[in-house]
């Protein structure tokens, strides 16, 4: 069995949801985390909040640390879990429950995680 | 209490305070003797009590007889005299003043020490678990064989392994240094977590020994609670679940020992003297910044004390489970927070998510199933809960019955 990455892709990270908007996004995700961890295949996960994040740039060959916001990068990542499935499609299966796709513009980003696979 | 349950009692409650007292006089290399002396003087019980009556104070009648025989065993000897006297703590005192303190406060400090000295890293987990169901909490082979769903053959070796190793490390039984007790502790409480389980999940009939056990897992938590290098969040987070746990215990099975579904319990049985005290060690529990999985499940246990079906109720326990879960995955809390689910989201989402489990070998699972397609496809439930029947009559035939044919 292998571990995927599963990427939160916000569109727009500039958006600002109302408190009550947040919680129930909060509660969704709680539950969508918990159903894969109730099926056994939770590994590990956080969310990246945004304030306080950094960008770290080169110009001219030299480093360039900016606050954001992220308003030339047109997605910004919100989070991400570690889960384990038999297959890519299994991982799938599980980002389709995402509640981060109900914001239009939104994705999910599946990745195997290279790490103890006996090639990386 | 008769006889016959007498001294089963007393080997559940003594045995093992004698066993740690004179293993922490004889060093951690004879804790075959400690047990080996422990042993023979509940075979003297059973010789004697049955022809000239129980003492009037069998605890100390037991006490007097494990000093004696401990006496008599360095006497008798020689190696043990030559090799072994010589090294105990009272070193200098010629043998017959060996005192051997089976006062409170050493039985205490000594079961203390030896918990912590059976949790030693140097030996795995499992074999930590077994010996200490063992030694501090006087479990038969079988019982723990039990436990562990595995045979007596393996239990006996893999404790056999773990004695060796003691020996070997050299373990001293002794309160371990501030940089490992962290460590230690969280082995301590997980075989603490077992043996009240074992009570209070035990189908065993006897209800006395079932309160046994829970209450001596109760009490060595206290040990932990009482000493103030071990009163941490966590353990006080271990204390107030078995506290709300226990204290539904009167009102969980009835006069036949059969169990009580939660919603049908009488909740003026529920004893809240011990939901108070739960509360209190709850809140204590609450300092520090550390969650454990006691924690998450010390607050379900806290919130399934108010009877009332309300939605914050289930909403709360349903996310104490999704975190639960993200902790430490297994197979009932997967049951319990879909149930939870059903309750906070509905059943329909609760049907889909179940599907999902992979749990068929387990009668819960269908037990699950049963309840959340009734009233939504009532023929379907029934299926649901007679599969779940039919995997419970096959797994008791298995485990059960050559115990019934003895």
């Amino acid at each position: 069995m292998d571990e995927y990455a599963l990427i939160m892709r916000h569109e727009d990270g500039k958006k600002i949801a109302s408190p009550e908007q947040m919680e129930r996004w909060m509660k969704q995700t709680m539950d969508w985390i918990g159903s894969i961890a109730a099926q056994n295949k939770f590994v590990s996960g956080t969310g990246l909040p945004f304030d306080g994040a950094r960008v770290v740039a080169t110009k001219n060959s030299k480093p360039v640390v900016t606050n954001g916001p992220f308003g030339e990068i047109k997605e910004t990542i919100g989070g991400f879990i570690v889960v384990k499935a038999d297959s890519i499609d299994e991982a799938v299966e599980f980002a389709k429950g995402c509640p981060v796709l109900q914001g239009e513009g939104n994705s999910m980003e599946v990745r195997r995680i290279a790490k103890n696979d006996g090639v990386h | 209490m008769h006889r016959q349950e007498l001294i089963p009692h007393l080997f559940r409650t003594e045995f093992r305070k004698i066993t740690a007292v004179l293993c922490k006089l004889f060093g951690i290399e004879h804790i075959e003797l400690a047990e080996d002396i422990a042993g023979e003087t509940f075979l003297s019980a059973l010789e004697n009590w049955p022809y000239k009556g129980i003492p009037e104070n069998p605890v100390a009648w037991l006490y007097a007889v494990a000093k004696n025989k401990a006496k008599n065993h360095i006497h008798r000897n020689k190696i043990f005299t030559e090799k072994v006297a010589k090294q105990l703590i009272l070193g200098s005192s010629t043998f017959e003043d060996v005192d051997i303190d089976l006062s409170e406060k050493n039985i205490t400090d000594s079961q203390l020490q030896m918990l912590f000295a059976l949790c030693h890293p140097s030996i795995p987990a499992e074999a930590q678990v077994g010996l200490s169901l063992r030694i501090l909490c006087g479990f038969g082979i079988d019982e723990i064989a039990n436990a562990f769903l595995t045979n007596k053959e393996t239990i006996n070796k893999r404790l056999f392994r773990a004695k060796e190793k003691l020996r070997t490390e050299k373990v001293k039984i002794e309160f371990p240094s501030k940089e490992d007790i962290d460590d230690r502790l969280e082995i301590v409480l997980t075989t603490l977590y077992l043996l009240f389980n074992e009570g209070y999940y035990s189908e065993s009939e006897d209800a006395i020994l079932r309160e046994d056990l829970c209450s001596e897992a109760l009490r060595l938590v206290c040990l932990l609670i009482e000493n103030k290098q071990t009163n941490q969040p966590d353990v006080n987070a271990l204390f107030a679940l078995m506290c709300f746990h226990a204290s539904r215990f009167r009102a969980r099975k009835n006069e036949k020992g059969e169990m009580i579904l939660y919603e049908d319990q009488d909740d003026t049985l529920w004893d809240q003297d011990l939901i108070t005290k739960g509360s209190y060690h709850l809140h204590e529990a609450s300092q520090g910044n550390k969650i454990s999985k006691y924690h998450l499940q010390a607050t379900i246990a806290y919130w399934n004390t108010r009877k009332q079906d309300t939605k914050e109720k289930w909403e709360n326990i349903l996310q104490l489970y999704n975190r639960l879960l993200q902790l430490e995955y297994s197979p009932i809390a997967a049951l319990n927070r879909t149930y939870a689910l059903s309750k906070a989201n509905g059943k329909q989402q609760a049907i889909i998510e179940a599907e999902k489990l992979n749990l068929t070998g387990n009668h819960f699972y269908f037990t699950l199933l049963g309840e959340l397609y009734t009233d939504i496809d009532d023929k379907k439930g029934k299926t649901k809960f007679s599969t779940s029947f039919v995997i419970r009559k096959n797994a008791n035939r298995q485990t059960n019955d050559p115990k019934k044919i003895r």
